[in-house]
Parts: C-alpha cells; structure tokens; sequence
C-alpha cells in the first residue's frame, strides 16, 4: 500500500486536470481511472467560486485535490500561491511546480528546494515537479518533502521514459516515495516505470489529448496495477541469449 | 543594451522575399518531417509551394495544438477605454485625421463596461486605446489596473509603446500581457501608413517587446496587420521576432495574431488581399514551428471561419466583442476601430466551441500568482 504523509492510496496513479474538452469528460475519466488525487491548477479554477465547474466535478469521497502552483516563476510566488490554496480550497497538499520557462516547463531546482523547505516548515505535504536529478531528491528529503516527483520527459510530450538511468538511481535510494511526472505517453511507459519500482506515476495528456479518454484511463489504470505487480513479484533477469550450460565453471562438476 | 534591432538590420526584405517564393515542394516536405523547425523551414512553410500541402499541415497543425493545449480554448474580451489618438495610420479608424468625436471613458463609465463583460461570462479582459499621451497616459492606466483588478484574473493591454519604468510600474498591478503589433516589418511602407505621431517612429515600436521583456512582462503578443504588406514576407520577420524574443526573455510567454485589415469609417484599401485558404496556411505555419506560442483569433473573422479553423491551432478567441469605447454600456454609437464580421453572443460562441468537442476556458489565471 502506498503512503504519503499520512494518507493511504490503493491506486497508484495520479491524474490531472487540463486539457479535456469538458468538465464531465474529465470526471468521467478520472473515475475510470481509478485516481485518488487528482492535481489542479490554481490558475484554471475560482477558488472563491463554491460552483466553479472544476472543482464540483471532483466531489467524490475517494478523491483528493491536489493543487498546484503551475505559473509561479520563483519560490516567493509560490509560497504565496500554496498558502492561498490551503485556506481556499482546505487542504495542506501542495503540488509544488516552479517553471519559469513557460516552452517547455522545466522546473528550476534552486527556487524549488528553496519552497519545499519553506513550505514544509508551514506544515505543507509537498510534492515537489523537479528534474530526474538524484542528488536534487536527496536535498529535497531533507527540507522536509513528502515525495518527489521527477520528470519522465519534458511535459506533455508523451515521449516516455527517457530520464530512466537517473530514475533508477533515484528509485534505488530515496527514502521518500517517487512519483514519475510528465512525459508518460503509453500505458506501456506507466507499466515500466512501476516495474523499476516506482511508487506512482502522474498521467494527464496522455489522458486528456486521447481520442477517448475514458478507454485511455482505463488502459492506464491497468497498467500501472500490472507494473507493480510484476515489480513486486520480481522481474527475471534479462538475458540476451538462451543459457542452458556454465561453459566457465562446468569443470567444477567434473 | 542590444535589442531585436540588430538582428532585424542584418536581413533585407527583398532577399528574405525571394527565399520564401524560391521554396520548392522539397523544401516543404522537410520541414514537414523535421523533428525541430527552423526559419527556413517556416519560410518553406508559408511559401506558395506549401499550398499543395494545406490538408497535411493542417492535420500536424491540429495534433501539436492538442498536444500542447487539449482541447480548449481561451477566452478573452477587449475593453476599448479611449478612442482619442494623436497619431495618423492609414488604415485605422482612430486615426488623427478622421475628424469624428472621441471619447476616452472615465473610472463610472469603465465600471458600467466591466459590469456587461463580467455577466458575459468574462475574466480575461483586453484593454485597448489609442495613442493619446496628454489624456491617456501611464498615469490613467494605472488609475484603471486599480480599478478593474478586483474584477478579472487576468489582464491584457493593446496600447501605445511604453517605456521599461513605465511597464514595472504597471506590471504589479496586475498588468500581466502587452499586445504590440509592428503592423508591418516593411520600413518604408510603415512610413507611409505611419506618417504622422509618435507611432511614425519604426525603432521604437520595433524594440517595444524587448523592453517589455527588460520590464519582466509575464506574456507579450506580436503580429503584423495583414493587407499592408506581402503577408509571407511580413509573416517571417514575425517569427523571427518570436524566436528571438524567446531565446532572449525565456521567462516570458508569447502569443501572436494575425489580424486581417477590416473596413471602417474612412477607410483604405488593402493592397495585398489574403484569402482564406491562406490564413489557414498561415496558422498552422506559425504552429508547426512553435509549438507553444498562444494563437489568437478575433471577431474580425466571420462566423463560418471561425467556426472551422478552431481545431486547427488557434487557442484563444474573442466574441461579442465592440470595438469602441463605450460600446458594451455607456456609449453605443461612439467611433468604433473597425468592424468586426462575427457578432454572434459569447455563450453563443461558448456553445459553438462546446459543440466541437472543445471546452471554453474561461479562467487561466488568478491573481494569486502575482503577488
């Protein structure tokens, strides 16, 4: 079971919120996938609306909001934003993304360490978008992060897992969970990364900009509950040729 | 400090020209297939050879926009505060020389307009004058951020070229995007339609975005007014604007129009005519070679257009749009800039972009994120 802060998943894969064509498009399709938190930009939804069209199509027992801080360019906006959000929307969950290269979205590290130590001091579960960098977890585990959330490939592109050297290692020594952010296209991404042992992953223009959404979550939800069963079952080794005898130590048999 | 100028000066209009109508179709399958666009391949693009291609660009076209954007589109009104202008521009209803009454609305009247855009639906607001600096000035701009703050999450501007000091004074205000257009990257016939006012001066228009980048500006909007000047041509120097501004002011984000010259009271003829098969070229050139740049469509275009190059890369739009001041509530007649084609209602073009499987957006921004 996954645990951040003090709150259990059974599913692990988390959505957003961008880019369906509706409001009941996206309901339809978070609840097909299975998600319990679901991310939202601050920016897309009136938080001193109590019938804003977002957010009254995420009232489900079994959802979470997770708000984030997506158009803040440093760690003051950001800060400000995230204790908005707190008292707007009542929730101490903060997706932290501090981009302030608004092509391709690349979080800056340096600001973003700096908002998690801040924000964690406020008493923030934060979770921070952040590049595939291993040593950037480590610091964020010592501000005082919830999880990390590194980036698979650039947001939005759907081109998969091309951090997956540096995922490993991040994956191999982190004590917080790891949650794969952006760049997962396929559900066969999503299985790869619960198959190196991701905690979750993060999916949502793979979703929203499928032809069929609702099909497309389903096929994620499936895929990561595969991924990480087969991660926990254990995966056999790769091997590149079929291996029947020890040619190096069958004279020990002798 | 450097600025656009220097690169600008290096090329010629005439060379630049011939480049683009020498394209070949080879020129324009590559960059159909290139991973990453250059400007020679948006030069291919916007050439005469493309004009074969118009149905594989416009498939591209649709599928980055959808990649990038989703399915939505934002939506934004202008507010027109002032119709008062000092300078003389040949195809604009505001100009000096068009001896009818002006207005410029005052802080009541404003909040009359903003009370109709605000029961339309509307969040995002544009403002927009003309150049009247004794009357509507930084001063007056920041008298109405003040007043119109509390009231929309996010706030444009089309108005004269300012400078840096007087940007960082609006931009905490909640001033968050600048629109200049150059209207034309043609030197000598921006003379001519510029021939009198402070806007006569090329340079100073030419370097307005990077002083709005200098001043922080969190989006600015570029394009040229289609019908003074060979559209591809005009249409190059216009992304070669943008990817210098993006290299340059990489915190900034971009958006650009592409405005075709409308009739209005006393008004001129375009010399170079687009048709519509041209503008969709267009459009899906500017999309195939930035993916992220925002592209913007207004109520200049008719109903039929609009409604069918939707998907086709653009994403924001306008609608029930006046171009005067006054024209929402306090003065309906008043002197309007041009005529728009569509006048359909906003919910009604909500509903049209709902039925095309699109969501209107009419909220992107929230005034939390500049404190």
């Amino acid at each position: 079971m996954l645990k951040i802060a003090d709150k259990i998943f059974q599913s692990r894969l988390f959505t957003g919120t961008g880019k369906f064509s509706s409001a009941v498009e996206m309901e339809n399709a978070l609840l097909a996938s299975g998600s319990e938190l679901v991310t939202v930009a601050l920016k897309r939804v009136d938080m001193n609306d109590a019938s804003d069209d977002i957010l009254n199509h995420l009232k489900h027992a079994h959802i979470h909001l997770l708000p984030n801080t997506s158009g803040v360019r440093n760690a003051r906006e950001a800060v400000f934003a995230a204790q908005l959000a707190r008292e707007a929307l009542e929730t101490n969950w903060i997706k932290l993304e501090i981009h302030p290269d608004p092509k391709y979205l690349m979080p800056d590290p340096i600001e973003t360490l700096k908002a998690t130590e801040q924000l964690a001091a406020l008493g923030f579960v934060v979770l921070p978008y952040i590049h595939a960098d291993p040593v950037l977890c480590k610091r964020l585990e010592e501000a005082g992060t919830a999880a990390v959330m590194p980036l698979g490939s650039p947001i939005g592109s759907n081109k998969g897992l091309k951090t997956f050297d540096f995922l490993e290692i991040i994956i191999a020594q982190s004590n917080v969970p790891v949650i794969i952010d952006a760049g997962i296209g396929a559900p066969s991404d999503a299985a790869k990364a619960m198959e190196m042992g991701a905690d979750a992953v993060l999916v949502n223009t793979a979703i929203a900009s499928s032809a069929n959404p609702i099909e497309m979550a389903r096929a994620f939800s499936m895929a990561v509950e595969s991924g990480r069963i087969a991660y926990e079952a254990g995966l056999g080794r790769i091997q590149s040729e079929a291996i029947s005898t020890s040619p190096l130590t069958s004279f020990l048999n002798d | 400090m450097t600025s656009f100028k220097d690169i600008f000066y290096q090329y010629s209009w005439q060379e630049s020209k011939e480049k683009i109508y020498d394209s070949t179709a080879k020129d324009v399958e590559r960059a159909l297939t290139a991973p990453q666009r250059s400007l020679d391949d948006f030069m291919a693009l916007v050439s005469p050879a493309a004009a074969p291609y118009l149905e594989d660009m416009a498939q591209l076209s649709h599928q980055l926009t959808l990649q990038r954007y989703g399915k939505v589109i934002q939506m934004y009104v202008p507010l027109y505060l002032s119709n008062e202008c000092n300078n003389i521009c040949t195809y604009c209803g505001f100009s000096y020389d068009n001896k009818v009454k002006r207005k410029t609305l005052s802080p009541m009247e404003i909040m009359q307009e903003v009370a109709v855009i605000k029961d339309m639906g509307y969040n995002h607001v544009l403002l927009v004058t003309g150049e009247a600096n004794q009357t509507v000035h930084v001063d007056y701009f920041e008298k109405v951020l003040n007043l119109i703050k509390p009231h929309f999450s996010h706030i444009s501007m089309e108005v004269q070229p300012m400078d840096v000091a007087d940007y960082e004074r609006l931009i905490p205000l909640g001033l968050n995007t600048v629109l200049v257009y150059q209207e034309t990257y043609h030197q000598e016939d921006y003379r001519k339609h510029h021939p009198k006012g402070k806007k006569s001066n090329f340079d100073y228009r030419l370097e307005t975005p990077d002083r709005l980048g200098g001043a922080g500006i969190h989006k600015m909007g570029l394009g040229v007014l289609i019908g003074l000047e060979d559209w591809r041509t005009d249409s190059f120097f216009t992304a070669l604007h943008l990817s210098y501004l993006e290299k340059r002011y990489w915190q900034s984000k971009y958006s650009l129009s592409f405005p075709r010259l409308r009739p209005f009271s006393g008004g001129l003829e375009p010399k170079v005519n687009m048709n519509d098969r041209e503008l969709v070229q267009l459009i899906c050139a500017y999309r195939i070679f930035n993916q992220e740049v925002e592209l913007s469509l207004s109520t200049r275009e008719t109903i039929a257009f609009r409604n069918n190059v939707l998907k086709l890369g653009i994403t924001a739009m306008s609608a029930g749009s006046r171009t005067n001041p006054g024209g929402y509530a306090v003065e309906l007649e008043s002197l309007e800039q041009f005529e728009i084609s569509d006048e359909r209602t906003a919910p009604e073009v909500a509903e049209m972009i709902r039925k095309a499987g699109y969501e209107p957006v009419w909220k992107d921004w929230d005034n939390v994120l500049n404190p």
